[in-house]
């Protein structure tokens, strides 16, 4: 069919071109298609932040600044969720106090401590701590959990009366289903984000540097002290902020658990509410403006935990930026 | 402990005094977190498992939801677990296939452009929205206009899935060894089937464990359903999961533990139960596949 | 030159897989001819499948390889050797486009195959890898079955008829030297060959594309001498149907399996140390290693085998 020449052989019928091909149309398509799902999660985020506020738009316009007011009466048509921000704050608190310091031990207990072995055992039970849903959290907690805590706190309750600090933060009036009880259920919650967070951060602390304090003769204590610590701060913190992030939205347990009762009061053992379990209990039957000020508040937590997690996550990809040298 | 003396008088034995006892406290500490971990967890599952066992039966799995103050013997949760397969199935189809291509964008296609990284940062600030607002979400653009539905409730579930496996899939993309793509191209393959036919099987033990720990959490989630299928009133089944209120597993648990009565507390133990075994083994399924395929990794 | 001549006298026939598919070959201009009489004169007679000239290759802003000129001729097998750092592996990556999976690599210069231009305009990089395929220095067998592995190939090329593919893979396994290791477990992962069978493995995945032209990076650099003995008889049995460019470390082997040698080296610039590949010698192996024209070949040359 050809013929041989010295530039090569003569061609026959079709394209000039030997290697021409267009790019082909699946290839380009799928590339789109890729896109387009990594863009969902954007278009995901602005169209909540949007659909959301324009759901409550006239709670925003009729209260003012009156959202920050501590006067939720639906009776009298009044909407300010002073209530639910003091409660949120409270209770992540109260939970942060007990989950982290055991998270970080957690931590530090299988980075350092226990040998590989017997890490995966553990970090298994702590895995599981993670799938129990969160409303069997809550189902336990107020059938079961919160009663038996409810004869502890009249205890305490009655033991602190009068007394000068203790006083108004654990004395009466007390409840099972309180600020108190839903921060520690929802310590329980964080604590499996806030161990693998920090697990993961401790883990990548270079071990020439715990080498070297070891070398030195130092303690367990010491290393971690000096060593791991100073890696390791940022990226802590960053899980810390992550677990905050969750317990303020964690809204189930909390809507059992909390006591369902809007108040601000320095009393932890006495009941509450927090933000989203007043969304969660109170908008199956709320209508109009009620309604409106529940998205409000729904508003404004999305507002407030994207600021966590945009600080955390900033937090954390500095630290492993500042540990990998660039 | 014996002091080991060498040539002149070498103390060797541990420091005393308070970095000996400092560190002995820690290291009790530390395990006594680790406790402090068990025992709620223990009490739960116990609590759970002892409370629940006694109610579940064949009958009560499959029969229909009877009014709250109907004791413990009648009825069954059969609609809520029937509403949690389809919902949270409906979910998984919608949210992995799109959340696997949003990975496939993130590590092989855009991710260190400024869109990428940009996506991939706010991805991750996404899994840490609360989940009830995903829950206002769909109501606000679904469900006032089309009605509860078990569809919206999907739709809720799988905007909360679809960053977890955005995150799991791209972290086991990247695993995959550059030395398999290049393999591919060099043989004329073009990116698309680069991705598909050996990137993905690469990774795909990763993949599937990652997807079957966002279906367990979405399974177990609330509050995105209180907004979306409405749940509490509905008693009877609803099959159809594209229209009408439906239940679903949790949120059945959530107004039965709200309830005063005795048997509609014991029916919500039992749906618990059932919660918790479903979480369990679809958590138990992901270590199985990732410990399958870890075989096939080098 | 009259070596040239008698080698390139069998080489003549029109390789198989240019005619094969759909993809024509280019127009005999009378530009052409003149350029490869030209050519000729310079280089020796015989196809040439690449003409390369003046080509440098940046990444980014560094020039990896500077001004590299020469013919790779059909039916043989062209060496590459030099240190390290000096552009060998490179200069072969861009015979099939993979340095565009690089980004920020560039490459500047005229790179043709069999006349056509590697780096027009309208070129797409997956038709010029399916013509010149590539074997790497570390294996990298699909985690795929063995079957598989090679079925790969043919089958995003369009092939899925079972008995069609039987026939390439068992084909393919025979070219490769594999298949009577491994014809009993065609299902079994390719992850579980050993080094020499895993590239032997690549090397059949290769050939079931049939290419026009193998490309090698250093094949043998992480195998033992046997299976290194086995993949240079394997490079000499396939020569007659194809064309082979290997990037070897290892000056014994280009001597036992090359026909051409083509030996690069650094070049620094000492006022603004900076350093770039450059294409020092090419000739004949025989002529390059016994009488190396340029000092720089000495060197190397008899440095190592001293």
């Amino acid at each position: 069919m050809t013929t041989v020449t010295e530039a090569g052989p003569a061609a026959p019928a079709g394209p000039a071109h030997p290697l021409d091909q267009r790019r082909p149309l699946g290839d380009r398509s799928f590339q789109i298609l890729a896109l387009a799902c990594g863009l969902l999660v954007l278009v995901i985020l602005v169209l909540i932040a949007v659909s959301t506020s324009q759901q409550a738009s006239s709670w925003f316009t009729t209260e003012g600044w009156g959202i920050f007011k501590n006067n939720w009466n639906p009776a009298a048509n009044t909407y300010g969720a002073l209530a639910f921000i003091y409660g949120t704050a409270i209770t992540a608190i109260i939970a942060l106090i007990m989950a982290v310091p055991v998270s970080v031990g957690i931590a530090l207990l299988l980075t350092e401590v226990v040998p590989y072995r017997w890490s995966r055992p553990i970090v298994y039970v702590v895995d599981l701590l993670a799938v129990v849903p969160s409303v069997v959290w809550g189902l336990w907690g107020i059938l079961v959990f919160a009663p038996w805590l409810n004869t502890i706190y009249a205890h305490i309750g009655s033991a602190v009366t009068g007394i000068w600090v203790l006083g108004p933060l654990f004395g009466p009036p007390t409840s099972g289903a309180s600020f108190f009880t839903c921060g520690i259920i929802l310590a329980f919650m964080i604590t499996p984000i806030v161990t693998s967070l920090s697990r993961e951060v401790i883990a990548t602390v270079p071990a020439i540097d715990k080498e070297g304090a070891y070398a030195l003769g130092a303690t367990r204590l010491e290393m971690i002290r000096g060593a791991v610590w100073p890696h390791s701060q940022g990226g802590v913190v960053g899980a810390v902020l992550l677990g905050m992030g969750r317990a303020m939205g964690e809204t189930i347990a909390a809507a059992l658990v909390i006591g369902s009762s809007p108040a601000i009061t320095s009393h932890l053992f006495a009941p509450g509410y927090n933000m989203p379990a007043v969304i969660a209990n109170e908008f199956g039957e709320a209508f109009g403006l009620q309604r409106a000020a529940l998205m409000g508040i729904g508003v404004l937590l999305f507002v407030i935990t994207i600021i966590v997690n945009v600080i955390a996550r900033g937090v954390v990809e500095r630290s492993a930026r500042r540990k990998r040298g660039t | 402990m014996a002091a080991v003396t060498g040539q002149q008088n070498v103390d060797l034995r541990e420091p005393k005094g308070w970095r000996r006892t400092s560190n002995r406290i820690v290291t009790v500490l530390m395990v006594l977190a680790f406790v402090l971990v068990i025992i709620p967890l223990g009490f739960v599952l116990v609590t759970v498992v002892a409370k629940g066992i006694s109610i579940i039966s064949v009958t009560f799995l499959t029969s229909q939801i009877p009014p709250n103050v109907a004791p413990a013997d009648v009825g069954g949760i059969w609609p809520a677990i029937l509403g949690t397969l389809e919902i949270v199935g409906l979910a998984t189809l919608m949210a992995v296939p799109l959340g696997i291509l949003g990975a496939i964008y993130l590590n092989e296609y855009g991710g260190r452009g400024p869109l990428g990284v940009l996506i991939g940062f706010m991805s991750d600030v996404m899994t840490g929205v609360p989940s009830i607002i995903m829950g206002l979400f769909i109501f606000s653009i679904w469900v006032l206009h089309f009605g509860y539905s078990g569809f919206a409730g999907a739709l809720a579930l799988g905007c909360l899935m679809l960053p977890i496996v955005i995150r799991s899939t791209y972290e086991m993309l990247r695993l995959v060894p550059n030395s398999l793509r290049e393999g591919s191209y060099a043989l004329g393959a073009t990116k698309a089937r680069v991705t598909l036919t050996v990137v993905l099987p690469a990774a795909i033990g990763g993949i599937v464990s990652g997807a079957l720990l966002a279906v367990a959490r979405a399974a177990g989630e609330t509050a995105p359903l209180i907004f979306t299928i409405l749940g509490g009133l509905t008693l009877a089944t609803n099959p159809n999961v594209f229209s009408g209120a439906t239940t679903a597993l949790p949120l059945l648990i959530f107004s039965n533990a709200s309830s005063p009565y005795v048997g509609a507390q014991a029916r919500g133990w039992g749906a618990a139960l059932t919660l918790i075994v479903i979480c369990f083994v679809l958590m138990i399924a992901a270590r199985l596949v990732t410990a399958r395929f870890a075989r096939y990794s080098r | 030159m009259e070596q040239s001549e008698q080698e390139s006298v069998t080489g003549r026939q029109v390789p198989e897989s240019a005619t094969r598919q759909d993809v024509p070959l280019p127009e005999p201009a009378a530009l052409q001819a003149r350029e490869a009489a030209a050519q000729q004169e310079a280089w020796g007679s015989g196809e040439h499948v690449f003409d390369v000239k003046n080509t440098s290759v940046y990444y980014g802003s560094f020039r990896a390889v500077t001004d590299v000129s020469l013919a790779i001729y059909e039916h043989e097998i062209t060496a590459f050797i030099g240190p390290s750092g000096c552009g060998k592996t490179t200069v072969l990556r861009s015979l099939n486009r993979m340095n565009d999976l690089v980004v920020g690599a560039r490459v500047e210069g005229d790179v043709r195959y069999r006349g056509a231009p590697l780096y027009g305009k309208d070129v797409s990089p997956i038709a010029v890898r399916r013509r010149i395929g590539m074997v790497f220095q570390k294996p990298n067998p699909f985690p795929k079955s063995i079957y598989d592995n090679i079925a790969y190939g043919p089958r995003i090329n369009g092939q899925h008829n079972k008995k069609k593919l039987d026939e390439i893979v068992e084909r393919s396994l025979r070219q490769a030297a594999l298949w009577d290791e491994v014809k009993d477990r065609l299902n079994k992962s390719g992850l579980g060959l050993s080094g020499g069978q895993a590239q032997r493995l690549c090397i059949a995945r290769t050939l079931a594309v049939e290419p026009d032209v193998v490309l090698m990076d250093e094949p043998c650099s992480a195998l033992d001498p046997i299976a290194t003995g086995a993949i240079e008889d394997l490079m000499q049995e396939i020569k007659s149907k194809y064309t082979i460019v290997i990037v070897t470390h290892n000056m014994q082997q280009a001597t036992r399996v090359s026909d051409r040698t083509a030996f690069y080296s650094v070049l620094v610039n000492p006022t603004s140390d900076t350093r770039t590949g450059v294409l020092v010698e090419y000739a004949p192996t025989a002529q390059l290693f016994e009488d190396p024209q340029d000092d720089r070949t000495k060197a190397y040359v008899t440095g190592r085998m001293g």
